[in-house]
């Protein structure tokens, strides 16, 4: 395993200090996959798309060819891009969206034509004001640009494109969520069935939900073809991915890498990469995909970066952060954190996720605080079980959305990898890390 | 008479119009007034009601949910410290003891001349500088405890007026531009080249049922 050559396909233009403008945009070859799309047919940009076997960015690392072909059926059909990233840890997106708005935006236009909808989305998180700022510098350049209103380069094809703000929940990042936060509500996850926006969507209509990222991919991939995207990586993690590296590392940041080739070894202690542990301590643990994946020990360090890769091994690549634990670090404060999270953030629709989460929460909190039972380990692990029974991965659901079964991964992983930290801090009346 | 000022009264039209459905624009217009009131007073409430189609406690239970939409007064400077797991590795919960003794607040609370409102903010995506924090949404960088300190001197004298606008996430963010594709437009565009990719279709459908009679 090592880091490879593979061409950088999302940040290419992020060394530039001027990247966000449309001038560094059309002078970096900007807007030239759209117009090739506009001269294909809009079957044959999807078959691109489809042969790029590329996996949504967002979490769920659905295939977005697959997500598109069950549009195709319907006519009138909305486009809408998820921008709100906040699933703890990960901030990709975010970079993307400062840092090289317009390359979103052509990706939106590409998939636009693609799918022949009527009218795009980008659903922004509310707390990326400046983000908001450029992506809609960026929209006011791109129109007058002629990229993005009626008749977009002569072509025929008319689209409009919106970017909406959110307000600062957790839960809207979820598809469903989103589109009733879109249309003016509590950001509420739907019921499912049907369990695609595809077919009840945004104001009722067939609608397409996709990440950033993706977006980000889709100029490249008309650009050089969906079998040049499909020859990066291995199996099904094709292309290359945007890993976002936090915690106890040397160089926290993102790093654009070939999916599979690369290898969390790499990532964490690669001098280029995340240059190792911080001073002169050890790797505890880390989490290889957002707060809602199950954690990893030293000894999974050498697995790759890849979608089934990591599956496999009992947790997923989710948003493609990496959050890197020392040996200083108390397992039972990482653990009670991501809890509360959860319990903050819980819409509060379904009683195992609301209400289990607050009790998860306060019983970590009095661990962690010196007032812990022994027996509170148990009960700690029967109340995952509520939420999600069997506390296994890919995890059972007894909620409307997947924020609930999400809940007990770092409890169950702190108790099953680190009971006795949990043990000592009842024993001793307190946490042995303060 | 409009409770929202004339620039924001237009804004907000101009919002709405931007919508399928007047009450997609509910959020961005609760946006616009926290821009002029710093929160959601019930004018403002009543006035993005009657824009949006729907009733005032529809509005009112909509903004409720939301973590920035404040339905009570709230101080100038929103200051939002992390600590979620990315900055609880990088000493988030020591910066936040340290904010909440040089405000004089607890988290959640506003200082007495109404100047900060300290938040204990969920993840804020700039996880490779911690602990991170947002002023009114705004990145400042990673915090100590001394950098903490110069950063709300420096916004009590006015010197980051420039970074850190008082209250409003979207003061700076302008549409210049309205809908330019006409919607019956689009959809005769889209009939066309529905009825194209349905000949194609039907076209090769066909050349591969030739293609199999030949193999047969």
């Amino acid at each position: 395993m090592a880091i490879t050559d593979a061409p950088k396909i999302v940040t290419a233009r992020l060394g530039y200090d001027d990247s966000f403008t449309l001038e560094r945009y059309l002078a970096t070859g900007g807007y030239a996959g759209l117009r090739k799309a506009l001269t294909m047919t809009p079957e044959a940009v999807a078959a691109e798309v489809d042969a790029a076997s590329l996996l949504g960015r967002g979490g769920a690392g659905f295939p977005a060819g697959r997500k598109w072909s069950m549009l195709r059926k319907n006519p009138l059909t909305y486009l809408v891009i998820n921008g709100d990233e906040s699933e703890p840890a990960t901030f990709k997106d975010h970079m993307l969206i400062e840092g090289d708005p317009h390359q979103i935006l052509e990706g939106v236009l590409i998939s636009a034509y693609a799918l022949q909808v009527s009218q795009a989305f980008i659903y922004l998180r509310g707390e990326f004001a400046l983000g908001l700022e450029r992506l809609q510098t960026a929209l006011n350049e791109a129109y007058a640009h002629g990229a993005v209103g009626s008749n977009i380069f002569d072509s025929g094809f008319s689209l409009d494109i919106v970017v909406h703000p959110g307000a600062g929940a957790y839960i809207c990042g979820e598809e469903t969520a989103l589109l009733e936060s879109l249309e003016g509500k509590r950001g509420f996850p739907r019921i499912k069935p049907p369990f695609f926006p595809a077919a009840i969507g945004l104001y009722g209509e067939p609608t397409v939900v996709n990440n950033v990222e993706t977006m980000a991919n889709i100029p490249w991939i008309v650009n050089n073809g969906g079998a040049a995207f499909a020859a990066l990586g291995a199996g099904r993690s094709t292309g290359t991915r945007l890993f976002a590296l936090a915690g106890h590392v040397r160089n926290p940041g993102n790093y654009e890498l070939e999916m599979v080739k690369t290898t969390f070894r790499d990532l964490i202690y690669a001098p280029v990469l995340g240059g190792g542990i911080r001073g002169s301590n050890t790797l505890k643990a880390f989490i290889p995909g957002g707060v809602s994946a199950p954690w990893f020990g030293p000894d999974q360090v050498d697995l790759p970066l890849g979608q089934d890769e990591v599956g496999n091994a009992g947790s997923m690549l989710g948003s493609g952060s990496i959050v890197v634990m020392d040996s200083a670090t108390c397992m039972v404060r990482a653990a009670w954190r991501i809890t509360k999270f959860f319990s903050r953030e819980s819409c509060g629709q379904c009683t195992p996720c609301r209400e289990g989460s607050g009790w998860l929460e306060r019983i970590m909190y009095r661990i962690e605080n010196g007032a812990g039972r022994e027996e509170d380990l148990d009960l700690l692990m029967d109340l995952c079980d509520n939420i999600s029974p069997g506390v296994a991965w890919p995890p059972q659901q007894t909620t409307i959305c997947v924020l609930g079964p999400s809940i007990p991964s770092s409890i169950a992983s702190g108790i099953r990898m680190f009971r006795d930290e949990f043990l000592v801090h009842v024993k001793e009346g307190g946490c042995p890390f303060d | 008479m409009s409770h929202l000022r004339g620039d924001l009264r237009t804004r907000a039209e101009e919002l709405v119009a931007l919508y399928p459905e007047k009450r997609s624009a509910l959020i961005p217009l609760c946006h616009l007034a926290q821009e002029q009131d710093g929160w959601l007073t019930p004018e403002a409430v009543g006035e993005i009601a009657e824009l949006c189609g729907v009733t005032a406690a529809e509005v009112q239970g909509t903004a409720s949910f939301y973590d920035m939409l404040h339905i009570e007064p709230v101080g100038t400077y929103a200051v939002a410290v992390c600590t979620n797991i990315a900055c609880l590795l990088g000493g988030a919960l020591e910066l936040l003891e340290h904010a909440e003794s040089t405000l004089g607040v607890r988290a959640g609370g506003t200082t007495v001349d109404g100047v900060f409102t300290l938040h204990e903010a969920e993840c804020l995506a700039d996880c490779d500088k911690t602990p991170c924090v947002q002023v009114n949404h705004r990145y400042v960088g990673a915090q100590t405890p001394e950098s903490f300190d110069t950063l709300v001197e420096d916004l009590r004298a006015g010197r980051l007026s420039d970074t850190v606008p008082e209250h409003g996430t979207l003061v700076r963010v302008r549409r210049t531009v309205g809908l330019q594709a006409d919607r019956d437009a689009i959809k005769a565009e889209r009939a066309a080249v529905a009825q194209e990719q349905a000949a194609r279709a039907a076209a090769a459908a066909a050349a591969a049922a030739t293609e199999g009679e030949k193999k047969a």
